[in-house]
């Protein structure tokens, strides 16, 4: 069982935290970052696959050098990119490296990245992605074979398998719906697209309360108040409002680091009582990690 | 040409669980030269409806579902009757499918799968266009194609994408696919259709063989031959 996934059980509050493979084979900056601001600090890190469609070092491959470092990644599998062979036999791959937990996603277009001209697969979505994680585990593939039975794994893989959510999207209801199917699909734990509204949140929290599933709520740091508008106009779901834009407004240059800390520290704080973790995706910014962590009262 | 296959009985009849007045619209073109509709298929559908238990609110076979202003006309006429019922199950290609629920404003089930004949959307020429999935989907997703109105083609629900406008990732100017079903079939008081799960796509039915499309091509044309052989000398215009 991963420590995420202990640690979720046992009802502590967990903190995860994010790391993007670069685009190159220049590693070792990301790797360093990894030990030195999130080892020991947070329960795992998950590790994001070609994230908005730009074309980088593979989520498994750093998942893999992570463990050896002695830090717990969590897999994020995109259906943009592969097959239901490719995504399968890399669930499979994840397994033989050690690596449990996994995050299935649907991936951002290919036209949001860098190879607008590429094919976007889709053979899988997130829910179908989830079932064939759960059928994995339980010894067998998507396939059939010749008389119509499902085709049999030579040792099956255990994982701990999230999926992710938006508590603060247009609209609430199809988000629901959406995520009772990915529980039923087999997701064990949901991470948050990001969240700067507590109340809008504790709603979402209240709807998805039947699911009985832990969410860790997702916090995206803030760089600038010309981040917090670009976000409100370009991405979806995320609605950063007026005063901690006015509080990134105030805050001189040198004064940033600390200001988005203490921003995403006190979302986490306020957000504690409603849900079982945060998850911290703090875009190359890991030295703030321990200074949100120390602020959020976990 | 547009390649279809009949779904079996009993999917159809699923998908027509809760609907109990139901018109059967046929279209008259490619089905016909696939040997999927026609004639004996409008039978033999009342007579499965008839069966299991459903009024049939009428019948009727309309020459190409895909000919948007031969529809209006035709479909105009038994407005009254198609109206009556509260579902229409339609033997025809996607678009067929569509372009019938958008005009009569009721739940439309397709009867059929359409195949791939390479984008091929009849003369249809509204924004109402099909996948050719082999798979059809309508009846589940309140008549629209999820297939192409999705920039991912997504078959279990919206991604994370959908703008605050309610638009796509991909272009401010494409509303979310999954946006649009989910407010039909909230207003239809059938968002249950989204608890289902569906299965991925079976892409086999994307790529027919080119025998089967020769076959197909070859009886459309010659049931065109054989319908103008039996047509009286006199029908024709006068030079």
């Amino acid at each position: 069982m991963s420590q995420l996934q202990q640690q979720l059980a046992a009802g502590r509050f967990v903190i995860t935290g994010e790391i993007g493979p670069p685009k190159g084979t220049n590693i070792d900056p990301v790797l360093h970052e990894a030990e030195t601001y999130l080892k020991g600090r947070v329960a795992a890190v998950n590790v994001t696959d070609n994230q908005t469609a730009v074309m980088r070092v593979g989520s498994l491959a750093v998942c893999r050098l992570l463990r050896e470092r002695g830090i717990e990644p969590v897999f994020q599998m995109v259906c943009r990119d592969r097959n239901r062979i490719a995504l399968q036999s890399d669930a499979l791959s994840a397994a033989v490296l050690g690596i449990e937990n996994l995050l299935a996603l649907t991936g951002d277009h290919v036209v949001m990245g860098d190879h607008r001209e590429a094919k976007p697969v889709h053979d899988l979505d997130s829910v179908d992605l989830l079932k064939a994680l759960s059928r994995l585990e339980g010894g067998s593939d998507m396939g059939l074979d010749a008389k119509g039975n499902p085709n049999q794994l030579d040792g099956a893989p255990k994982f701990f398998k999230g999926c992710c959510t938006t508590p603060c999207g247009p609209n609430p209801e199809a988000q629901v719906i959406k995520l009772e199917k990915k529980v039923q699909a087999g997701a064990q734990f949901v991470q948050t697209q990001a969240v700067y509204d507590p109340a809008t949140f504790e709603t979402f929290m209240k709807r998805i309360r039947h699911l009985n599933v832990p969410v860790l709520v997702g916090i995206v740091a803030l760089k600038s108040a010309a981040m917090a508008k670009y976000m409100n106009r370009s991405v979806p779901g995320v609605q950063v409002p007026e005063p901690i834009i006015q509080q990134l407004t105030a805050a001189p240059k040198e004064d940033r680091k600390k200001v988005s800390a203490e921003i995403a520290g006190r979302l986490v704080r306020e957000m504690r009582p409603m849900c079982q973790g945060a998850h911290l995706m703090t875009l190359g910014w890991d030295d703030i990690v321990p200074d949100i962590i120390a602020q959020s009262g976990a | 040409m547009n390649a279809t296959e009949r779904k079996p009985n009993p999917e159809i009849l699923e998908s027509l669980a809760d609907a109990r007045k139901v018109f059967v619209v046929g279209c008259k073109g490619c089905p016909v030269g696939c040997d999927t509709g026609g004639e004996p298929w409008l039978r033999e559908m009342a007579d499965l409806l008839a069966g299991a238990g459903r009024e049939v609110a009428g019948t009727a076979l309309v020459d190409m579902l895909c000919n948007k202003a031969g529809v209006g006309s035709r479909l105009g006429r038994l407005l009254e009757a198609l109206r009556a019922a509260d579902t229409i199950l339609v033997g025809s290609c996607g678009v067929g499918v569509q372009s019938v629920g958008n005009m009569v404003g009721r739940r439309a089930v397709p009867a059929m799968n359409t195949l791939c004949m390479g984008d091929y959307q009849g003369l249809w020429p509204s924004a109402e266009r099909c996948g050719e999935c082999g798979e059809c989907l309508l009846a589940h997703t309140g008549g629209l194609c999820p297939i192409t109105l999705c920039a991912k083609s997504l078959v279990n629900g919206q991604c994370g994408g959908t703008g605050d406008d309610g638009s796509c990732e991909v272009s401010p100017d494409r509303p979310c696919g999954w946006r649009l079903i989910y407010e039909r079939l909230a207003a239809l008081g059938r968002l249950d259709d989204m608890r289902r799960f569906q299965s991925p796509r079976d892409f086999r039915k994307f790529e027919i063989t080119d025998a089967r499309r020769r076959t197909i091509r070859w009886a459309l044309e010659v049931a065109e031959e054989e319908e103008a052989a039996a047509e009286p000398k006199n029908a024709q215009k006068p030079a």
